[in-house]
């Protein structure tokens, strides 16, 4: 089987920033927080990307960021995921009241911007990375449920399911054995797309300071402490920003890719 | 050239082809194919799915669907080879020379505007007439089309029509442009018999009225005898044969010709009752929740042992509902159902796992039967597992007696459906439902998907199974070709009630009530001069007018 170019471009990168994320200490030419320089020095053979707004090796807190982002990005998408398939998927068979209760309760939360009620749980909960994953998670399930539950609606009214159903198949056989296999492809495609909304989310929160807490490192913290520098023509801001638009793009290729294929295992294409 | 409106020579079509495993290429599916269509005439193109009819007709228009090309051949309408035009020339042609009625109407009228409006639309965006004379023109074939307020109905909208009707409009849309050349794509094959009758008479009658040609498409062999001139058989993109219908009919010299058109003569010995029954329906009643109307009203039948009975009734008769209380999905307001000398429990969550398993069912559509990611191994071995616990070894020994059962290889064991002919599906949910050693299966239109051959197929299957495991079914079905084939009593529905219910021999013989003749005057036979025999004799309108 070939593997499409632009699959191959996303798994690269992809691969590359995982790779970073996870061996981040063996990488890094510094310390996290150790200062090793003066302020904002250009980019030069000892530091490849220069320093930031308080001499620290911009490098290596690019490196140590990329960990925190992906880290927090990558178990806040499984928490949604999980939470917000599962609870998509039993509306979807059980229906009646458990679906309305679900539903509106979806809704009700939908209907708050989550920035404005994350920064609202945030200002009043103690910031550290597990309530963060938490908020962010269970902020996104919203979005999981209401794709998940949606797509098991259809597929619920199908011959086979009712063939189950006949058969005195239980719920976990019917939506573990019979719906998740078939609602798989869309909802892996929209991880993707969740995962990079979860990079921006806390980067966003990092920037307007209720995310990842100095001094540990995260891309949007990083942009939040040298966006002074952009002022006197200083690019260091630009680092991580370049660093969260790669990564959304590489990982929606790759998860394109993946719609593709899935869907085409059933005898169809696109 | 000649007067002939339609002359395709050597016609070659292909299309790429995505195959689950390995690179998309090419092939080609309809291989050099020849006719001639004279001004007046029909021409009725017949074959199984994948026979390249459809490919073929769409070819009149030079036009091809999902990357379909036509590639190579000429394609002379009214003279000119259409083949060497531009598109800017093609879309003069498209809906104003040559038009296209396709088989279900429901799905090609746009839902949100008034049918007089789609009627007209490509006679007067071609130019051929103003609004005002469209309109007219309209209403003229609506009216030659039989339809119900010739004046009134084009302010109707798509889902303000029956069925029956709505393919009416269609034909009155694809005349209307005043054309050299219509393309008919299955018109009936989605309506009920009754219905069908209807329609087909319109259709003659228009296309005898307005002297167009016209290619009419359809598996149907009994049908296109009714409405074509010529008829050219294909199979697999080649033509088996080519004649008048006369000809094809009454003295077919190829193989396949001859087994299209003795198709359903299974001949089939009805059993007589037996004292027990092992399935019987007391007094039932049953309404959808919400509703305040009964779908079903009072039914009573019974099932022997090892016998077939056969529901039959129109779309809406109440047929499927029927099975829907039996298998417990739908709880009956009234009446209780009996099995194997016990009474079930209306609600499907009550039923034992002995009940669920005794009782079978499969379904008309064996393409969205199967779960899509599960292999036919996996689809036929969980009932075995389910029921009898079994596992590993034991359990594919198992598959494998199934699949020899059902006539399938064992291979067939690690496909997936998407891998499998529409007949080895069903197949496949014949083995699956026999997985569970039931008393007795519920048949819900099994062979009405299927084509002609195919269906037959099945049809010999089940009678053989039956045999065998000595397993009670209870057929759905519309059609009665298919009842007089199989059937050992017959309960015949009409607007959620039993109408008329006994032994196949008592069922089929006089005198009938209205609603029985209509539906046995229905089914099309394969002779000249039936479908004007049968309106002649009518008594009773169809529901669908």
């Amino acid at each position: 089987m070939r593997i499409p170019i632009s699959a191959m471009i996303g798994l690269f990168f992809t691969g590359l920033y995982f790779f970073i994320a996870i061996f981040a200490p063996w990488l890094a030419p510094y310390g996290m927080t150790e200062a090793v320089g003066d302020v904002w020095e250009p980019a030069s053979s000892t530091h490849w990307l220069g320093t930031d707004s308080i001499g620290r090796d911009l490098l290596t807190r690019m490196i140590y960021g990329g960990r925190t982002t992906i880290w927090i990005a990558t178990a806040a998408t499984i928490l949604s995921f999980t939470t917000g398939s599962i609870l998509g998927l039993l509306a979807a068979t059980i229906g009646g009241w458990v679906d309305q209760v679900l539903s509106r309760l979806v809704d009700l939360l939908m209907s708050i911007p989550s920035l404005i009620f994350a920064l609202v749980v945030l200002s009043v909960m103690p910031v550290t990375v597990t309530v963060l994953i938490f908020v962010m998670g269970l902020l996104d399930s919203t979005r999981v449920y209401r794709l998940a539950r949606a797509v098991a609606v259809d597929i619920n009214v199908m011959d086979y399911v009712e063939a189950a159903k006949l058969r005195g198949e239980g719920r976990i056989w019917i939506i573990f054995r019979e719906i998740l296999p078939n609602a798989l492809s869309p909802l892996v495609a929209e991880m993707g797309l969740r995962f990079i909304f979860m990079v921006l989310f806390v980067s966003t929160l990092s920037f307007l300071g209720l995310g990842v807490q100095p001094p540990a490192a995260d891309w949007g913290g990083i942009v939040k402490e040298n966006k002074e520098g952009i002022v006197y023509g200083i690019p260091a801001a630009l680092v991580p920003a370049v660093a969260i638009a790669t990564l959304a793009i590489s990982v929606n290729l790759v998860a394109d890719w993946i719609l593709n294929r899935t869907t085409s295992l059933k005898g169809g294409r696109g | 050239m000649s007067d002939a409106m339609l002359k395709v020579r050597d016609l070659k079509i292909g299309a790429t082809v995505y195959p689950p495993s390995g690179k998309p290429h090419d092939i080609e599916i309809v291989h050099g194919v020849s006719f001639d269509l004279e001004k007046g005439k029909v021409l009725g193109l017949i074959g199984e799915s994948g026979a390249g009819k459809s490919t073929i007709g769409l070819s009149a228009m030079a036009y091809g669907r999902g990357g379909v090309k036509i590639t190579g051949g000429e394609v002379w309408v009214n003279g000119q080879d259409i083949l060497k035009h531009g598109i800017r020339d093609l879309r003069r042609l498209r809906g104003a020379d040559v038009t296209y009625v396709s088989q279900s109407a429901a799905a090609s009228f746009n839902p949100a505007k008034k049918i007089m409006e789609q009627v007209t639309e490509a006679a007067i965006l071609q130019g051929k007439f103003s609004r005002k004379e469209a309109e007219a023109r309209a209403v003229r074939l609506f009216d030659k089309l039989g339809l119900p307020n010739p004046e009134t109905i084009g302010n109707r909208y798509p889902h303000q029509v029956s069925g029956g009707q709505l393919q009416r409009c269609m034909t009155a849309l694809a005349l209307c442009p005043e054309p050299d050349l219509v393309v008919f794509d299955e018109p009936t094959t989605a309506l009920d018999v009754t219905t069908q009758i209807d329609v087909l008479m319109a259709i003659k009658a228009a296309i005898r009225d307005t002297g167009v040609a016209a290619l009419y498409i359809t598996h149907d062999l009994a049908v296109v005898a009714q409405v074509s001139d010529d008829i050219m058989v294909l199979r697999m993109g080649e033509t088996v044969e080519y004649g008048t219908v006369d000809q094809i009919i009454n003295n077919p010299q190829e193989e396949y010709t001859q087994a299209l058109v003795s198709v359903r003569s299974i001949d089939h010995e009805e059993k007589q009752p037996t004292p027990d029954p092992v399935l019987s329906v007391n007094h039932v009643t049953a309404r959808y929740r919400g509703t305040n109307f009964d779908v079903l009203r009072n039914i009573s039948v019974d099932l022997h042992e090892g016998q077939t009975l056969a529901v039959v009734g129109e779309s809406g008769s109440g047929k499927s509902t029927l099975a829907r209380v039996i298998t417990g999905l739908l709880p009956p307001s009234d009446g209780d159902i009996n099995f194997a000398g016990r009474t079930l429990s209306p609600a499907l969550e009550q039923r034992s796992k002995e009940d669920l398993r005794e009782l079978q069912m499969i379904y008309q559509m064996a393409d969205t039967a199967m779960n899509p990611r599960q292999t036919v191994g996996t689809i036929i071995g969980r009932p075995l597992e389910f029921y009898f616990g079994m596992r590993g070894a034991e359990k594919r020994k198992r598959i494998k007696e199934l699949l020899e059962e059902i006539e399938m290889a064992d291979g067939f064991i690690d496909r997936y459906p998407a891998e499998l002919s529409g007949g080895q599906k069903q197949r496949v949910c014949i083995a699956r439902a026999l997985a569970a050693k039931p008393k007795m299966i519920i048949c819900d239109e099994v062979t009405s998907a299927l084509d002609p051959l195919v269906a037959d197929g099945i049809l010999k299957l089940l009678l053989n199974l039956q045999k065998i495991e000595n397993v009670a079914y209870l057929f759905i079905t519309h059609d009665l070709a298919t009842v007089r084939a199989i059937a050992d009593s017959i309960a015949v529905m009409y607007q959620g009630k039993v109408v008329r219910y006994g032994t196949k021999s008592e069922v089929l013989s006089p005198p009938f009530d209205d609603y029985t003749d209509l539906l046995l005057s229905s089914v099309p036979e394969m002779k000249l001069g039936w479908l004007e025999e049968v309106i002649a004799h009518r008594k009773m309108e169809s529901a669908g007018n």
